[in-house]
């Protein structure tokens, strides 16, 4: 069986905005096994990257528990939240702005662990810093280059080794490859999967490319408007979409082969704002197979099968009335 | 046959933009061409020269840093690089328009959409204000924006919606050539989805030949019927779209299509990446730009450029292993 390093329970968090609140992340619920990739999907605004940082508490959550193995993040002062964060560390989307630009590459990899005082002497330090790069594939006569002077994949490895140097259980990686190209996107992803194997990671993989999901999770959660709309196994998901939304973002990938697109499903509009969100399920204005139950009741996230959930009223009964 | 209809035909273009490192050479011995009502998809990575080949066909080359050092850009029979600015100004816009990649920024804050789209057609056309008007509403109405929207401003739209916006200001002249720059890279995939159909739609529509650049080959497989991959300055492989997907013969858009991963294999074993970096632009290499990456790499590859052999009519490949094919023309540049 398998153990749950974190679980999430009813997430809230709102931004206060001129004209209400902005709904960014709204009673979310999951969990992550230890050892596997969770993958969160969605698109720009949908609340994967806020709740990527409430996970680490980057951001305060308004309601909810994050239980981390077995206590409430949540509820913990500054002394415990900086040793949790000795086991819950974060990669970010833009290697170019992470990084101090007049920290040289070794000093920029050394600074947390001279945060945690894990090293005493200045030679354990450099030696750590030495084995940090040899993991992540950075040459060690880069060790005095500044970030200008690298390349994005080269800055988004020292971004992952700096996550590395404290020896974390989880890693939150926000959008970790969405900026570099597709090779060099190649070599991260096959960093990142290599380094689970060998250091017993578990990973929050947010990124907007179904198809990098796919490839790095074993399971996959669809985020929209705030609320996990889908979660089921990578393939699964992929094979058999069940609600709406889904299916929609899945038959909108462009496909690099041949005739490859089917059937799309274009979807109409542009996705309402989040501030002041009305009830009822918040797909309801793009939905095709919108009734009037998914404008007066939102549906709530339910396991109609073992391991696979979904919130639509509909799921598995999907038919669209004539109009 | 080749040659006849040719809307567009670059010869041997080689752009050099100046910096402290000494010339760096961004596009090298560039040859491509394009028939009417044909779409190219431009594909390569970042500083592969995309943009720059772009720029250079439009006239819009940041100078003095920029500079093509040699080579022809033919427009309909007349060379591009032989014309004074003013002539450049009525053929920008009027027969080739540029799509960018980031909608805020190429729209004016301070104009409402439709004051935009106007500005594009009476510059060009010499009509009434009255028809200007007109065809300002007719082809916004035609890119999906409702006549209740036009006297908004940008920032009262979505990314999507001003990418429509956009569209249709390169659109309201009706160009022989529409060159799109990563159009939908800044946008999600619904709305993507969204804005790619409305582009399959128009082109046909108005019969435009289209400059697709991207870094996506599922955007390429969607909408081109050619494909020119781009690395480090030129073109490595050219092809007809069917023949590029079936048979990628060059090393490099192998190493492109196999770095990508495939959404419909339910195998996540490592991906097949190409390893190092595209070489130095201010250093060029002797050989192949490709030979420092490649696994298949030989004696020649390191000393000679290869020559564009032809595997069919339609299908060019620079690559030295597929030498016992005839090359195209010209002399090899070495």
């Amino acid at each position: 069986m398998n153990s749950r390093i974190l679980e999430v329970n009813n997430l809230k968090k709102y931004f206060k905005v001129k004209n209400g609140n902005l709904h960014a992340v709204d009673e979310v619920s999951f969990y992550i096994n230890t050892g596997e990739t969770l993958g969160l999907v969605g698109e720009s605004g949908c609340g994967k990257s806020t709740t990527g940082r409430t996970l680490v508490r980057l951001l305060e959550a308004d309601h909810g528990e994050i239980i981390f193995e077995g206590s409430d993040i949540l509820k913990k002062g500054k002394k415990e939240m900086s040793d949790l964060r000795q086991n819950v560390q974060m990669v970010f989307q833009d290697p170019y702005s992470c990084l101090n630009p007049r920290l040289s590459i070794g000093n920029s990899i050394a600074e947390p662990l001279e945060v945690n005082n894990i090293y005493k002497t200045k030679q354990d330090k450099k030696n750590r810093v030495k084995e940090l790069m040899d993991i992540v594939g950075i040459e060690e006569r880069l060790i005095n280059s500044y970030p200008h002077e690298l390349d994005g994949g080269m800055r988004q490895r020292v971004g992952i080794a700096r996550a590395l140097a404290i020896n974390p259980k989880f890693i939150v990686l926000d959008e970790p490859v969405s900026s570099l190209d597709v090779c060099i996107q190649a070599q991260i992803l096959n960093l990142l999967k290599r380094l689970q194997k060998e250091l017993d990671l578990t990973y929050l993989f947010i990124s907007h490319d179904l198809s990098v999901v796919k490839y790095i999770s074993d399971r996959i959660a669809v985020m929209y408007l705030g609320k996990i709309v889908e979660l089921s196994d990578h393939n699964i998901i992929f094979k058999d979409p069940l609600h709406p939304y889904t299916q929609a973002l899945l038959s909108a990938i462009p496909i690099p082969k041949l005739n490859a697109s089917g059937d799309r499903i274009i979807l109409k509009g542009d996705v309402p704002s989040p501030v002041n969100p009305p009830e009822g399920c918040r797909f309801y204005t793009r939905c095709i197979y919108a009734q009037d139950v998914c404008l007066n009741k939102t549906p709530e996230l339910r396991e109609i099968e073992p391991e696979r959930y979904v919130s639509c009223h509909f799921a598995r009964n999907l038919s669209r009335e004539e109009n | 046959m080749r040659g006849e209809n040719k809307l567009l035909d670059i010869k041997k273009l080689k752009v050099t933009y100046r910096s402290d490192n000494g010339p760096v050479h961004a596009v090298e011995n560039l040859n491509l061409e394009l028939g009417y009502g044909e779409t190219l998809g431009f594909v390569g990575e970042t500083g592969a020269g995309k943009t720059t080949t772009a720029y250079s066909i439009m006239g819009l080359l940041p100078s003095p840093q920029a500079k093509i050092e040699s080579g022809e850009i033919t427009f309909e029979g007349e060379s591009l690089l032989d014309k004074k600015e003013k002539e450049l100004r009525n053929i920008r816009g009027r027969d080739i328009a540029m799509i960018f990649q980031d909608p805020m920024t190429s729209l004016n804050p301070v104009m409402t959409v439709i004051e935009q789209v106007e500005e594009m057609i009476s510059l060009h056309k010499k009509i009434s204000k009255k028809e200007v008007k007109e065809q300002a509403y007719q082809i916004l109405e035609k890119v999906g924006i409702k006549e209740e929207r036009v006297f908004d401003y940008p920032h009262q739209f979505s990314g999507g919606m001003k990418q429509r916006v956009v569209i249709a200001i390169a659109l309201s002249c009706d160009p022989k050539l529409l060159i799109a720059d990563e159009p939908t890279t800044a946008l999600d995939v619904t709305i993507q989805a969204q804005v790619l159909e409305l582009m399959k739609k128009l082109k046909d529509e108005f019969g435009t030949s289209m400059i697709m650049i991207t870094h996506d080959l599922g955007i390429v497989a969607e909408i081109c019927d050619k494909v020119a991959i781009m690395y480090a300055g030129s073109v490595v492989e050219y092809a007809d779209k069917v023949s590029l997907y079936t048979n990628p013969s060059h090393p490099y858009t192998r190493g492109l299509f196999n770095s990508i991963p495939d959404i419909n294999k339910e195998d996540t074993s490592e991906l097949k990446e190409i390893k190092g970096h595209p070489p130095d632009p201010t250093n060029p290499l002797l050989g192949c730009n490709f030979s420092s990456r490649c696994e298949y790499a030989m004696e020649k590859c390191k000393k000679f450029k290869p020559k564009e052999y032809m595997l069919s009519d339609s299908h060019t490949v620079n690559c030295f292993l597929y030498d016992n094919h005839t090359y195209k023309g010209g002399e090899p540049n070495e």
